[in-house]
């Protein structure tokens, strides 16, 4: 499972600022587990997004927004509704923001920070990779991920040494802002590459030691804290009944 | 008068450029250092360029100091964490050195130690911001600086490169973050350069026009094929096939000199990386009218 955290508010009223009319897509799949994408969490936000301006036109469900085979039939169907709103706001990991924008060919906005484990890839992955930065920033950068498509991982725009929409590092390997700035030209996101993108914060890239022991760290080891946690009510309540006595 | 008081003044400048030995045996770099000194205002010091590991910009610009020959500092992304750059800044401005020169830095995988680890940590723009950070008496986290250094901060383009929106995006950024001066990547295309002229008149900050001096057909095909942002016309390559071997760098300095005069009038300056042909230098300027 790959976990996720909400983002603040303020940020994803900043990446919104010239979007009013909004339409969710949430990742059924990782996002449930890491409690990011639950019903709760979604009207939750829907109904921050409402307290703040926006226009909630709809939202969809996709089980697994990694796989672009499955996010491509499902949001075939919904295309018109999507085409209605300023931008998609998507509740999954960097992939699947990306996966979403290759498919829909819109602007798409994170609502989620991808978490490090450490360089588990998704459970679809086409061509998107995410690093798990724990900062997205694919509102800025036509969703395609600067980190993982760029060979330097430049966040403020190509280097110099792009040749013929190629990468110095290699003639067959494309230039990453090449892509981007192609992406951000097609959907006329063109000025929103010009925001500064900061430092980074790279100890966000470390990861904690209970997402290094497994990748099934949720089933194994939340479900034991669970049991476990169960088991201490049991225990106290049956001292407090011992008491009682 | 350094750089910056030069540019200030409104006459038009000329930067050279020397690259450091893969040792110790520094006796050509002294000769092109030499060859450099009272005929352009300030030299440009490569770091590690082309990512081949060889002896360090920061102690040969300290050694210019001392030597009275400007020295641009040239920083890249690729070798060292905020951590060494913000101290290697600090050293630089100890040592006596004002300008710095921010560039992302080529690929390791493009020199001579391809495994190495690639850094990257900050990007020629947030270098930049880090230079302003430190000239304001704060490091990247806050903490105060016992003292703050005081730099003339410089940052590249590709005029030529295609497409050119990505690039001038990346320009304003670079000055957004403090940039005061801009060297370009070579030109050979007068035509090229005036339209990007053009395309940053708003950018209000002085720019040096890049020349590399050709030194044989073979190798503007080279550049031709290898080099991004580069494309040089083919009477040039011409030119240089037809010239005779010892005629090569006479017909080198004529080109080059010629781009200058070509181009003088469209910028607030000219960079020769002449890539150890300095002693034409000389020539090249007096062609150029410069």
């Amino acid at each position: 499972m790959i976990v996720t955290e909400r983002k603040e508010l303020t940020e994803i009223l900043e990446q919104l600022t010239d979007d009013k009319r909004i339409y969710l897509v949430v990742c059924g799949g990782c996002p449930e587990g890491a409690k990011t994408g639950t019903p709760e969490e979604v009207e939750k936000l829907k109904g921050e997004l409402t307290e703040a301006g926006k226009e909630i036109v709809g939202d969809v469900r996709i089980d697994f927004l990694c796989n672009k085979a499955l996010v491509g039939t499902r949001l075939s169907r919904k295309l018109d509704a999507l085409r209605r709103a300023d931008a998609l706001l998507v509740l999954s990991c960097g992939i699947g923001v990306q996966a979403t924008t290759a498919i829909t060919m819109m602007k798409a906005h994170p609502a989620l920070n991808t978490v490090s484990m450490g360089g588990f890839q998704g459970l679809f992955p086409s061509a998107e990779r995410c690093q798990e930065c724990g900062e997205c920033v694919l509102s800025y950068t036509g969703g395609i991920c600067p980190i993982t498509v760029c060979s330097k991982s430049l966040l403020n725009g190509q280097c110099g040494g792009s040749k013929n929409g190629m990468c110095e590092v290699s003639t067959d390997r494309p230039c990453g802002w090449q892509l981007i700035w192609e992406r951000a030209h097609e959907l006329g996101l063109e000025d929103r590459l010009k925001r500064f993108i900061p430092l980074r914060n790279y100890s966000r890239w470390d990861f904690p030691d209970e997402l290094r022991t497994t990748v099934r760290w949720a089933l194994e080891v939340e479900e034991t804290r669970e049991e476990e946690e169960a088991e201490e009510v049991a225990k106290s309540s049956d001292r407090k009944k011992e008491k009682g006595q | 008068m350094s750089l910056r008081e030069a540019l200030d003044s409104g006459q038009f400048v000329v930067t050279g450029e020397i690259g450091p030995p893969k040792g110790l045996d520094t006796h050509e770099m002294m000769e092109e250092l030499e060859d450099l000194k009272g005929i352009v205002q300030a030299v440009n010091v490569t770091d590690i360029q082309s990512s081949v590991m060889r002896l360090g910009a920061l102690a040969v610009c300290g050694k210019m100091v001392q030597m009275g020959i400007e020295p641009v500092f040239q920083m890249t992304c690729r070798d060292r964490n905020r951590l060494a750059l913000q101290s290697d800044l600090l050293s630089a401005a100890w040592l006596g050195i004002e300008n710095v020169l921010a560039l992302t830095g080529d690929y390791t995988t493009l020199g001579d130690h391809p495994g190495a680890k690639p850094v990257y940590d900050l990007d020629s723009t947030t270098l930049l911001q880090t230079i302003t950070t430190l000239e304001g008496g704060k490091d990247l986290s806050g903490n105060d600086l016992a003292g703050a250094p005081k730099f003339f901060k410089g940052a590249v383009v590709t005029p030529c490169a295609d497409p050119i929106e990505p690039q001038i995006i990346k320009l304003e950024k670079k000055v957004e973050a403090g940039a005061q001066f801009i060297q370009t990547q070579a030109v050979y295309d007068p035509a090229q350069f005036e339209a990007f002229m053009k395309r940053v008149a708003h950018i209000k900050v002085p720019i040096l026009v890049g020349i590399v001096p050709l030194k044989s057909a073979g190798m503007a095909r080279f550049m031709n094929q290898n080099v991004a942002g580069i494309t040089i016309p083919d009477p040039l390559i011409q030119q240089m096939k037809e010239a005779k071997k010892d005629d090569r760098m006479k017909v080198s300095a004529e080109i080059a000199g010629r781009l200058i005069k070509d181009m003088k009038g469209m910028c607030q300056g000219a960079h020769l990386m002449p890539l150890g042909w300095t002693r034409m230098v000389k020539d090249v300027l007096q062609i150029a009218e410069v």
